[in-house]
């Protein structure tokens, strides 16, 4: 097992939601977890990350389908809407920090990836 | 230099004139004290853009900074001058001493002596609380009259359109404009006007003005005595100097009006001055704010003991009325001239030369200024080339070409000698810059591009870096990857960039590989890069669902097509529209629903539309020569083979199209990216047209082309925009910043002056020859199909946020309340 990316303590609620190779370099997909919709990006070198798919600017359940890429180094997602910029480290809004998307631990697990919304 | 201590300056008149004066001599670093009185309650604002208050700007927006230190009287009238005692007297019961006074009192509206003149209902255009009284009037009238066709009338005319009135223009002489245009012009500007809504009378005077039961104004009487009714009236029949308070103090006036000063603006008496519009200098009054500004420096530089003078200005006008361009340059006449007309585009230009036809002498424009900013500056100098050639948009022409002594800004006299000097004296890298120190750019704006040119020919990088990922231009990425046979995006960003690239390059990346031929937009690493509409080959609506657009080439589909159209929408519940590009939009589908929406509709024989890529969308027709009895070509023909030829080219932006069967130009051919217009002998090129946010009218690139030399010219200008166009740039934007405009463009493409042409059309061919329908290939592909879900781990289940309600009978998306969310 190995943790790509862990951001939460309290860690003992995962849900496997998809297999690693589902996900394209570059890209997000949206997987529902419970009731809530969550965006999980897969980024270049490999590591995973996971946000709220809604898109705070928009009022639409879309940031799994934003533009995958880096802000001075930092690992993004634009949403595809209006192009608002959200880190996947922090889920803060690059282009507006008052404004952040929740963020949820994920990991991988013998090839699935996991996802925590505890 | 030395000035004369604590000198106290008196200005009378608050006005732009006055502003610029105080603004100069602070600036300058006079050190007396400067009073100013303006009769009107606010202090002096920008009246050139005074309409603009109308539609939204506040007061605040067009009052200009008063300098520090100096101290503004407003709501103060002057009444009288003492001259022998050196004082002025003000309508507030005080008067005022000064070493210097400064006459800046404009002037007033003329209202001729028409009977009914004074009723209610009656206005002039003037000052803001001239437009205050106008709108309030407008908010219970039907219709409007404004009487004068001259330039502020036409804006008069405007401003009681835009208020919602059924508007009139009277004018006197027998066109529209007549200081600016000649009667050529002004029939071409009178057939734009009307095309608007508003009714122009010409050649003819008004008996009088009457009132309705209620006192107010109702109608207008013309002297054949037909009446137009109307509840407001504007009158815009010229103006007339401010001068009462000089003659009642005895300076000397002009015969018409005006304040006679010398060419240091000085009046007959030493200790005064007269500048703006009320001022008679060398010989004639000025109405554009241009040479009152000059005269303003004038005397500002000679208060502060220098000898500049004022020795006459250029009168050139360029202006946008009511969506029209107008301009004029130089002298109205000439020995030789030649003339443009093409009344259905609505566009006159004429050039005035010299008998031995070698000097610009003037020009005039309507519908197109484009010679006005390349030409203006060659007035009185050597043509720059061919007369006929410079009717179309000045071709050819650049700033480098001018000398330096010419005038690239006309409203604040700044030559172009200035401006490099500027910039490479203080290192300026922008507009802004050359705004601040020079003043350039400032007033009507019209001598910005000029400006932008200049910068780059004087070598200062524009900040052409597409984002932090890359420093090159689009046009540069897209060299490199086509020299150096890049194919993947990791691989160019790992050579030429830093990164992971962004939403900015990302999709332009992809556009360039996609434009070279190199792959299936979804193939591999290219998905990554796509937008979402690119990614999902539909368009994003505001609800997260989806709209398709299948093609319908030229507009012409069988009644079986038709009827797919009309099942596919009803089975998966769409919402169907028809859009402007005559096709038909299908809008509220849900990821998962797309691919089972293309293959219906593949199977039907449609295919992608491609109305969610930066591409070309629809070759619009008219029906042409086969069923109308004014066409002159078969306009659905050519229309199906464009669409069909260029359908799926990935572009800087997208690309639009129309073909007409005829110059009637039913299928609006000029506001696109590329317009056909059908001739007798084959068929007229138009380019860079475009409608949106900045229309523009595209220009006529060729002439009477076969099919054949058509497509070819097509060809070449399409990839010639492909090649070097910036990101998000259409065609129009490209077409003014290219280097040499038209001229340029066809050198390059009709001429192969830069040898190309080969290259362009090898990758047109090639375009041509591999191009896939991108839903077929998706739904083909099993691999392609494995996104098209709303859950990866929940593929059956539709995304719960989207839910529809109904209105006129179809879909309507429900929208998530945003604060709710946010909270
Ligand atoms: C609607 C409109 C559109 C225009 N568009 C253009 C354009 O596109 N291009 C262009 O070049 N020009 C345009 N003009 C003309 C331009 O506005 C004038 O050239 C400019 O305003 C002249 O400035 P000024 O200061 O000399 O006179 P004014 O602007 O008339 O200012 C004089 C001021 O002095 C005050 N005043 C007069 N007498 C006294 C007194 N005795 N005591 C105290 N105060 C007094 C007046 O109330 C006024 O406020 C336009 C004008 C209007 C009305
Ligand atoms: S453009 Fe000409 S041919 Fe086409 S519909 Fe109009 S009138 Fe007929
Ligand atoms: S020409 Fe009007 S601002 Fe320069």
């Amino acid at each position: 097992m190995t943790i790509l990316n862990e951001t939460a303590t309290r860690t003992d609620r995962w849900t496997p939601v998809c297999s690693y190779t589902d996900l394209l370099p570059e890209r997000g997909a949206a997987v529902l977890v419970g009731t809530r919709q969550v965006a999980v990006f897969r980024t270049f070198d490999g590591a995973l990350y996971a946000l709220g798919n809604f898109d705070p600017f928009s009022g639409a359940y879309v940031l799994s389908r934003g533009i995958v890429g880096t802000r001075g180094g930092e690992p993004t997602v634009a949403s595809p809407m209006h192009k608002q910029v959200f880190s996947l480290v922090t889920g803060v809004c690059v282009d507006d920090p008052g404004v952040a998307v929740p963020t949820y631990p994920i990991r991988v697990t013998d090839g699935t990836v996991e996802v925590s919304v505890v | 230099m030395k000035v004369r201590q604590r000198m106290r300056i008196v200005v009378a008149g608050h006005g732009p004139t006055a502003h610029r004066l105080i603004e100069t001599l602070v600036e300058r670093g006079f050190d007396g004290t400067i009073t100013v009185f303006g009769e009107e309650p606010r202090p002096a604002y920008d009246r050139v853009a005074l309409t603009s208050y109308l539609s939204g700007k506040s007061v605040d927006d067009l009052t200009y900074r008063v300098p520090d230190g100096v101290s503004v009287r407003t709501g103060v009238k002057v009444v009288g001058v003492d001259r022998a005692a050196r004082t002025v007297a003000t309508d507030a019961g005080y008067s005022e001493p000064y070493d210097v006074l400064v006459l800046a009192t404009g002037s007033a509206p003329f209202v001729p002596p028409v009977p009914g003149r004074d009723l209610p209902g009656c206005f002039v255009y003037r000052t803001i609380d001239d437009l205050d009284a106008i709108r309030e009037a407008s908010r219970d009238a039907r219709a409007g009259v404004v009487i004068g066709g001259g330039l502020l009338g036409l804006e008069a005319a405007d401003a009681l359109r835009g208020l919602g009135l059924e508007t009139h223009v009277v004018e006197m002489s027998g066109w529209l404009m007549p200081r600016q245009v000649d009667e050529g012009g002004g029939s071409v500007l009178r057939n734009h006007i009307e095309a608007l809504g508003l009714t122009v009378h010409t050649g003819a005077g008004v008996r009088s003005i009457e009132a309705g039961p209620d006192g107010r104004v109702a109608a207008l009487v013309r002297p054949d005595g037909e009446a137009v009714d109307a509840q407001v009236v504007v009158f815009s029949a010229g103006v007339r100097p401010r001068d009462e308070l000089a003659r009642d103090c005895g300076l000397e006036v002009g015969e018409r009006g005006g304040i006679v000063v010398d060419e240091g603006m000085r009046t007959s008496d030493e200790h005064i001055y007269a500048i703006g519009e009320c001022a008679l200098a060398a010989g004639m009054v000025y109405g554009l704010v241009a040479p009152c500004f000059a005269q303003a420096e004038v005397a500002a530089d000679r208060i502060l003991l220098g000898s500049a003078a004022f020795t006459g200005a250029d009168m050139s006008t360029k202006l946008k009325l009511l969506g029209v361009e107008v301009a004029q340059f130089g002298a109205m006449s000439g020995a030789l001239d030649v003339t443009y007309m093409d009344p259905v585009a609505g566009v006159y230009k004429r050039l005035f030369v010299s008998d031995d036809a070698t000097t610009l002498l003037g020009g005039i424009c309507v519908g197109d200024a484009g010679p006005y900013n390349a030409l203006r500056p060659f007035v009185g100098r050597p043509l720059p080339g061919a007369p006929s050639d410079l009717l179309f948009a000045g071709a050819g022409t650049t700033s480098t070409d001018l000398p330096d002594d010419a005038q690239v800004c006309s409203c604040n006299n700044v030559t172009k000698g200035r401006i490099c000097a500027a910039i490479a004296d203080k290192g300026l890298t922008d507009v802004q810059g050359i705004k601040d120190c020079t003043r350039a750019g400032t007033t009507c704006g019209s001598c910005v591009p000029m400006l932008k040119q200049i910068l780059v020919k004087s070598g200062v990088d524009v900040g052409k870096a597409l984002c932090e990922h890359f420093t090159h231009s689009r046009a540069e990425l897209f060299d490199i990857v086509s020299v150096r046979g890049i194919t993947t995006f990791s691989q160019l960003i790992a050579e030429h960039g830093t990164g992971r690239g962004c939403d900015i390059c990302k999709p332009v990346v992809a556009s360039i590989l996609a434009s070279l031929g190199r792959g299936h937009i979804l193939d591999g690493e290219q998905a990554t890069l796509q937008d979402t509409n690119d990614h999902f080959l539909a368009n994003i609506q505001k609800n997260g669902t989806y709209s398709v657009v299948p093609r319908i080439p030229g507009g012409e589909i069988t009644p079986d097509k038709l009827i797919v159209i009309g099942e596919v929408a009803r089975d998966f519940g769409l919402y169907t529209k028809i859009t402007g590009g005559q096709r038909i939009d299908l809008l509220g589908a849900r990821v998962e629903q797309l691919p089972a929406i293309w293959r219906r509709l593949v199977e039907a024989g449609f295919e992608s539309g491609h109305a969610y890529g930066k591409a070309l969308r629809t070759v619009k027709s008219c029906v042409g020569s086969t069923w109308c009895r004014y066409g002159v070509q078969d306009s659905v023909g050519l229309a199906i083979a464009l669409e069909l030829r260029y359908r799926g080219l990935r572009s800087p932006h997208k690309l639009k199209s129309a073909v007409s069967g005829c110059a009637r130009e039913c299928a609006e051919a000029r506001s696109k990216d590329f317009g056909v217009i059908a001739t007798e002998q084959g068929w007229n090129l138009y380019v860079g047209g475009n409608g949106g946010f900045k229309p523009r009218h595209a220009d006529l690139l060729a002439a009477d082309l076969s099919t054949d030399d058509l497509v070819r010219t097509i060809d070449r200008f399409l990839m010639f925009y492909i090649r070097t166009a910036d990101r998000l740039q259409r065609t129009a934007a490209w077409l003014e910043g290219l280097d040499g405009g038209l001229g340029y463009l066809r050198e390059v493409i009709m001429e192969d002056s830069l040898g190309i042409c080969a290259d362009l059309d090898a990758q047109m061919e090639r375009h041509v020859a591999t191009y896939v329908d991108e839903w077929r290939a998706a739904i083909e592909d099993p691999d392609k199909l494995r996104r098209f879900v709303s859950f990866v781990n929940a593929p059956g289940i539709p995304d719960p946020s989207i839910s529809f309600e109904t209105e006129r009978d179809q879909i309507k998306p429900v929208l998530i309340p945003l604060e709710a969310v946010r909270s």
